[in-house]
């Protein structure tokens, strides 16, 4: 598997790590919100919106957006927008 | 048909022409008390203790495949009772107690064959965790030992002591630990369950599921629309899409688990052994061929295949372990769908829907509970309280905080679990 | 037996090998299986099941039959297909799985016993009685299962694993791979081409056929030669790819030295590649497969295909009357083949009603070969024409029932082949893998001409993804035979018919399978194990599925095909794993202080990934204790040093550092001044903790954090995550600098002592307070000093640029010396900790709570923090939850141990019964018994209560007295003065 890091171009999966879904952060109390920001998932057999970490190349969070189904990437872009 | 030594005497001698179908091939009815949407190892397991059990019979179970064509056929094979938190001692306690009577209560040789189970560890740290581990069993009534390196040696003489980078220093024994014949447990279960009474049903995918004022009405499927008071959801891996059609989210991240069978060799290892730094685990069936996996991909998937790194890590591990596997030679590999939850334990419980139950969550570890799980998801379906080894395994334990089952340590985040 | 003409092999140099036990001779170039074949070995395995005597099947790595062990001692390798094992000078192969010899084995009695052993018997039987399943009847079964053995000693061999990217991988060298990697790499394209074989060529190595008026091999020597002195080509040979996966990422087996004696040091065995390829051209050809007929699986009955390439390219003859029987076009060249070389061609039964031949042989159309005759090998075979039957005395039967193209790398990711009637094969269903083109034979094209053109056009729209024109090359004249296929897959009569020849799987296994509802095709392989063997069912997985079909009711597609997956041969362990054994699984970190541990004897031990020095033994300590105590009374009275380099050092800085801090920490960081350090406690967004460590500020808007050893790495990613995915619009950077800074600790009442006399500046308690940092001086390098304790004494942490950790480290170990104190490690650390009740991970495990901790007065009420919400949770905070408490033995039996539960005095020590578990214990020497960290239910309610500690892994119960975490200096003086 190959991903395209915005910053270092096409690399091997195994420069990557996966961190979870890309969900918005609750603020605030304990609430159901809080309940699915952290447990619950959509889970989708398809296409599926993740965090992934460059952490085997420039270090950088990456919203990627892949099938689970047959594990397209369907785009690539830094999570924090290039800001960081 | 009773299977035994005689009945395969007698069946040679006469031209095998009178062995009969494993289960029967019904067709759906239009309605049934309990519907179990899923016709793997826990789906079949259920429907058998239903009807056993709970002399509960107008019960069916839908597959949308073939029977055990999910993980229940593409497991590891490891059947163990070593946990350490409460909640999931109890429950694979029990489990392991109706695996040691399993082949006689189906009449099935599932091959359940308990060769021990050796977790290594490699630092002090790591020990003390075992420790617990190991005490947590005992309490709990299960058997553990601790080896040091020197027993570990003398059980294990395979493995390198010398050149490792990260050296055994001992390891936690668990004799009743072992390995059974996955397929046959399926099978075994299936024709059991047909035996007295229960629709099996292949190819009828659930499409979608009736909920009417908070309750559940019935299914559709592809097969035609099916009415039922009680529905259960025991698809490993695919627990999300199906919970969906009722409008349920769950706690669950599908993820990828690869496994690995070598070539047919001659017995070379005799007990399921574990690494300490990584995970690893191997065995070999008596056909021959070791059987082994490491962790997930880590990646969500529903693909049942992973990738290049995670091969070559478990295969690494394999030879970091025991060099004496080199020229064993990897002949098939392949994935399942892994339920991982946020804290890697699972979930009986009924659902918010009335009439709609769950089992699922299992994370890489549903195939030692295929009778623990149908025993108590019987239970439950059939009385509609937790069986007491399965108090723990509530669905909302996520919400409140109370009674988490964290055994890995790793938090909410599905997949490092 | 020997052909006297030349063949492709090199009879000026001879091979002496040795199978068995008896000595052969071959020649370069020879397989083990063409060599034995020409001395006329026909017996080289036993099937796994019945033990029925195997011969060779076919001349590739889809042989089911010919398994030996090859090579003696460690390095013993089973399991090896004789039909791919190149002859090599001293080869020494074996047969496997029989007893007393392969001509002779014991277990052919199972044979006997057929019909008692049919598909899935062990599933009905072995459970009587029930203690014999695993007492007697799994160890028989499971000795007597196995195929090869391995030598059970270490792998003594070399292996590598390794990368390589191209613009096009084609995968076969065949005519159509050939073709296609000519005509890419003419327009530039930068090639890999590869091919299984020692000879690239693929059938044109096998078969009597011109392209371009020159003979079909030299044509592809010529070809490969030519490629190989292009700069923009690779050619790999003697590499199979063995599995696709995703974005164009290919795992490929070069089988680097398998070809020449063992014992190389200057080579690996086998080499595995991961490929990245932006097209892909699969010209991985076809696999012939049989029909099934009545003992079908006697030694001599082969492949059509096979015998040519016996024929022409070994220049070997399988028999002296050869049968050939067949339903296509191909199988008539076997004939005349034959005939070229002189052999005598018994019959040819050709099943399609209107075949004609013109070859001078026995011929039968519409006819089929019944069964064999002849225990050990085939000796007759019986024909049955629409007439009646014939007899034939022949001693080796040539079998084609059609070719599949090989489509199984197409399946790889998930793709499933389509059913293409004419040819009654499976074909690669189109887009199956994205950027890959099938040609050739593999896309099920059959003859030459149509393999070179298909090869062409697969290189012309490869060479157009990838963004190059090239024109379509001129193709050579070549064979553009026909197939005139007629399916047939087995011929109806009683006795058995094998499918799977390894497994021993009959066609009667497949009917009763399905009479026992086991009627998916899935279900059928797993009953019966069809297609389960080492050959992956590749010449028998169409027959089944086909006989499926038929006793189901339904046509083959309908019956579907099993799914495909890597790998496509089988790949040793040892290559998949290449660089992980002894010392490569993992790197080793070692701090700047390493080498001088070592010169003090101190033994290493591993934390992570890290190598520290357990305890620093002096003359006349014996055991690691004496050590340790000694260390612990040497840093309470005196001074100790001790590396601390392997904790996590993040440095911070930016406008928002301050916030940054304040939001991942769960308590109050903003009021950190330049020169203060401050203890942090840092939490899982569930509410757990992650983390402890210190933060020091060293300056506007710069800040140094400290993480423990093991959650470096951990709190990392934690915090790139906070700020890029969290935080972006802060204006804050991170950077790990735990390597880049060697870090001491210098610990004890005379550390200030040690280190006025070294740094530039005052280290007065006035100056420098508890929790104070600052740049200090010494020797000329700018240093950083931190005053925190994790000792409770008197302590600093002094920290210089890695390159001058090694000399610090001397120096301060020799100053301390001099104050009556040394070197301490791991050993006395934990103790040191232990006595003030500080925190490792074997507190932090990760299920543990700031509330189960007792620090729940760090989390500060008037700020938001990473983890706060979730921490609120009902059954985080609940009363009963089991919290930090400290024990000591009260009893008679004096000994903690960590891993052990508690108790209430007189409960029974069961599940039911367990108020917690302890996490850490130790001997202190500074109140002279064991002591121990642990959490309890409502512990800190129940200091001054008992409970005992049950270890019952170790036999040790031990009454224990319920205390406050801190044993050494409550009030904390000693670190502050």
């Amino acid at each position: 598997m190959r991903l395209t890091c915005p910053n270092c171009g096409e690399r091997d999966l195994r420069e990557f790590t996966y961190r979870g879904a890309a969900l918005d952060r609750p603020e605030g109390a304990w609430s159901p919100a809080w309940d699915a920001y952290l447990h619950q998932r959509d889970n989708p057999a398809g296409a599926s919106r993740e965090h992934w970490w460059h952490g085997f190349g420039c270090s950088a969070f990456l919203v990627v957006e892949r099938d689970t189904r047959t594990h397209d990437i369907l785009s690539v872009s830094l999570a924090s927008g290039g800001r960081q | 048909m009773r299977f035994s030594g005689l009945r395969v005497l007698k069946e040679g001698l006469t031209g095998n022409r009178g062995w009969k179908p494993h289960w029967r091939d019904p067709a759906p009815k239009q309605a049934y008390d309990i519907v179990i949407i899923g016709g793997g190892g826990h789906g079949l397991a259920t429907a058998f203790y239903l009807a056993k059990e709970h002399g509960l019979r107008n019960v069916a179970v839908l597959e949308k495949g073939y029977f055990g064509g999910g993980n229940v056929g593409r497991n590891t094979t490891i059947v163990r009772a070593n946990y350490f938190l409460p909640g999931n001692s109890e429950f694979y306690s029990h489990s392991l107690r109706l695996w040691e009577g399993l082949e006689q209560e189906l009449n099935y040789n599932v091959m359940h064959s308990q060769r021990g189970l050796i977790n290594l560890f490699h630092s002090d740290g790591q020990r003390d965790a075992f420790v617990r581990r190991g005490n947590a069993m005992i309490n709990q009534g299960d058997d553990a030992e601790l080896l040091d390196r020197d027993a570990v040696r003398r059980q294990l003489p395979y493995l390198d002591f010398d050149q490792a980078r990260f050296p055994i220093h001992g390891g936690l024994l668990h004799r009743r630990g072992g390995t059974a014949r996955h397929d046959a447990v399926a099978w075994g279960f299936a024709r059991a369950a047909s035996e007295r009474g229960v629709d099996l049903i292949q190819n009828c995918e659930v499409t979608g599921i009736d909920v009417e004022n908070g309750s559940v009405t019935g299914v559709q499927t592809s097969r035609g629309a099916i009415r039922a008071r009680k529905v259960a959801i025991v698809t490993a891996g695919r627990s999300g899409q199906v919970a969906a059609l009722a409008g349920l989210r769950l706690p669950i991240e599908s993820h990828i688990l690869q496994a690995f069978v070598t070539e047919g060799l001659k017995p070379v290892i005799d007990n399921v052994v574990s690494f300490g730094m990584g995970h690893f685990y191997i065995s070999q069936s008596d056909k021959g061929g070791l059987v082994f996996g490491g962790d997930l991909d880590f990646y969500p998937s529903y693909a049942q295949r992973g990738n290049l790194p995670t091969k070559e890590h478990v295969m690494e591990a394999a030879m970091t372990l025991m060099p004496m596997i080199g020229k064993a030679r990897v002949l098939r590999s392949w994935g399942g769908i892994m339920d991982m939850t946020p804290d890697g334990s699972p979930i009986i419980d009924r659902s918010d829907i009335g009439g709609l139950y769950l089992d699922c969550g299992w994370c890489y570890g549903g195939f030692k509970a295929v009778p623990g799980s149908g025993f108590a998801l019987a239970h439950l379906l059939a009385t509609d309280r937790p069986h007491e080894s399965a108090v723990g395994l509530r669905l909302n334990r996520f919400r409140d905080g109370i009674g988490l089952m964290d055994e890995e340590g790793t938090g909410a985040q599905h997949n490092l679990h | 037996m020997r052909l006297s003409h030349a063949g492709l092999v090199e009879r000026s140099r001879p091979i002496r090998f040795r199978f068995d036990g008896r000595d052969y001779t071959g020649f370069q170039g020879d397989t083990l299986a063409s060599a034995l074949m020409a001395h006329g070995v026909r017996t080289v395995a036993r099937s796994f099941k019945y033990h029925r005597p195997r011969g060779i099947f076919s001349a590739g790595s889809e042989e089911p039959n010919a398994l030996v062990t090859i090579g003696a001692g460690a390095g013993r390798e089973p399991n090896v297909r004789a039909t791919t094992q190149e002859l090599f000078a001293g080869l020494e192969a074996r047969a496997q799985n029989c007893w007393p010899s392969v001509d002779w084995d014991l277990l052919q009695v199972n044979d006997l016993l057929a019909d008692f052993l049919g598909a899935g018997f062990y599933y009905k039987t072995f459970m009587w009685p029930k203690k014999a399943w695993e007492a007697v009847y799994e160890p028989l079964i499971r000795r007597a299962a196995g195929i090869g053995a391995l030598s059970g000693a270490p792998d003594p061999d070399l292996n590598e694993k390794a990368f390589a990217h191209c613009d096009l991988l084609v995968i076969g060298a065949g005519p159509a791979g050939l073709m296609a990697a000519q005509t890419a790499a003419r327009a530039g394209a930068d090639v890999i081409l590869c091919d299984e074989d020692a000879m690239p060529g693929g059938r044109l190595n096998a078969e009597v056929e011109q392209i371009g008026g020159q003979a079909a091999h030299d044509w592809a020597a010529q070809t490969v030669a030519q490629l190989r002195e292009m700069a923009n080509v690779r050619v790999m040979t003697r590499t199979t790819v063995t599995g696709i996966y995703d974005q164009g990422t290919f795992g490929a087996l070069e089988r680097v030295s398998r070809h020449v004696a063992p014992g190389r040091d200057d080579l690996p065995l086998d080499c595995f590649w991961r490929i990245a390829a932006r097209q892909v051209i699969l010209a991985a050809g076809s696999i012939e497969r049989p029909v099934a007929f009545r003992n079908n699986d006697r030694p001599g009955v082969m492949l059509a295909g096979a015998v040519r390439t016996y024929l022409n390219r070994y220049a070997v003859s399988p028999g002296r009357a050869v049968t050939v029987f067949g339903n296509n076009d191909n199988v008539h060249r076997t004939a005349r083949d034959l005939l070229a070389a002189g052999v005598h061609v018994a019959a040819l039964v050709d099943a399609r009603p209107g075949a004609t031949t013109d070859l001078p042989v026995p011929f039968y159309a519409g006819a089929m070969v019944e069964q064999v005759l002849g225990q050990n090998g085939v000796e007759a075979v019986v024909i049955r024409t629409a007439t009646g039957r014939q007899k034939i005395q022949s001693d080796c039967v040539a079998v084609s029932g059609g070719w599949n193209p090989s489509v199984h790398l197409t399946c790889h990711l998930n793709g499933r082949p389509e059913w293409d009637s004419a040819l009654a094969a499976f074909v690669p269903a189109p887009g199956a893998v994205p950027n890959l083109i099938p040609a050739g034979a593999a896309s099920g094209v059959f003859s030459t001409d149509g393999c070179l053109r298909s090869g062409a056009s697969a290189a012309v729209k490869a060479l157009a993804a990838l963004g190059r024109a090239a024109d379509a090359p001129d193709i050579p004249l070549a064979e553009a035979g026909s197939y005139d296929i007629v399916p047939l897959w087995q011929v109806p009569g009683p006795g058995r018919a094998w499918l799977d020849l390894h497994n021993d799987v009959t066609v009667k296994d497949v009917r009763t399978a399905a009479a026992e509802n086991f009627r998916s095709v899935e279900h059928m392989k797993r009953y019966t194990t069809q297609g389960m063997a080492p050959d992956q069912g590749k010449t028998s997985n169409l027959g089944a599925l086909a006989v499926l079909a038929d006793v189901t009711g339904r046509d083959v597609p309908q019956t579907g095909t099993t799914t495909y997956r890597p790998p496509f041969v089988p790949v040793p362990i040892a290559a998949l794993g290449a660089g992980g054994r002894g010392q490569g699984f993992a790197p080793r970190r070692r701090t700047s202080s390493h080498d001088v541990s070592l010169s003090m004897n101190a033994p290493m031990i591993e934390t992570g990934l890290w190598y520290r020095p357990s305890h620093f033994p002096r003359r006349g300590e014996a055991t690691w204790r004496q050590s340790c105590d000694r260390e612990v009374a040497m840093v309470r009275n005196a001074v100790g040093v001790c590396d601390v380099s392997t904790l996590g050092k993040i440095d911070i800085q930016g406008a928002d550092a301050a916030k940054f801090l304040e939001f991942v920490y769960t308590n109050t960081f903003s009021t950190l001044k330049e020169g203060r350090v401050r203890y942090g406690l840092m939490l899982r967004e569930d509410g757990h903790v992650m983390d402890d460590g210190t933060t020091a500020c060293l300056g506007p808007q710069h800040y140094l954090m400290t993480t423990t050893t093991a959650a470096a790495g951990l709190v990392m990613q934690h915090l790139e995550f906070a700020a890029q995915v969290l935080r972006p619009d802060w204006d804050v950077r991170l950077i790990s600098v735990t390597e880049q800074w060697a870090q001491f600790a210098i610990a004890g009442p005379q550390a200030r002592a040690l280190l006025a006399d070294l740094v530039g500046q005052d280290v007065s308690n006035a100056a420098f307070p508890f929790m104070s940092c600052g740049p200090v001086t010494l020797a000329g390098v700018t240093a950083r000093l931190f005053r925190i304790s994790f000792s409770g004494e008197l302590g600093y942490e002094l920290a210089v640029p890695a390159r001058y950790g090694e000399s610090l480290y001397r120096l301060l170990v020799a100053r301390a010396e001099a104050l009556g104190g040394g070197a301490y490690g791991l050993e006395a650390l934990n103790i040191l900790r232990l006595e003030k009740g500080f925190l490792t991970h074997a507190e932090l495990d990760g299920r543990t709570t700031a509330f189960d901790l007792g620090l729940e007065r760090m989390m500060s009420p008037s700020k938001e923090f990473i983890g706060k919400a979730a921490a609120t949770r009902p059954g985080l905070v609940a009363d009963d939850r089991a919290r930090l408490v400290a024990l000591k033995p009260v009893g008679p039996v004096r000994q903690l141990t960590a891993g052990a539960f508690l108790f209430e005095e007189d409960a029974e020590p069961i599940r039911q019964n367990a108020q917690g578990h302890v996490s850490s214990v130790g001997f202190s020497p500074t109140v002279g018994h064991f002591i121990g960290l642990a959490f309890l239910k409502n512990g800190p309610d129940r200091f001054g209560d008992r409970v005992i500690m049950v270890d019952h892994l170790r036999g040790i119960t031990a009454l224990c007295e319920v205390c406050d975490p801190v044993f050494h200096d409550p009030e904390g003086g000693r670190s502050r003065g």
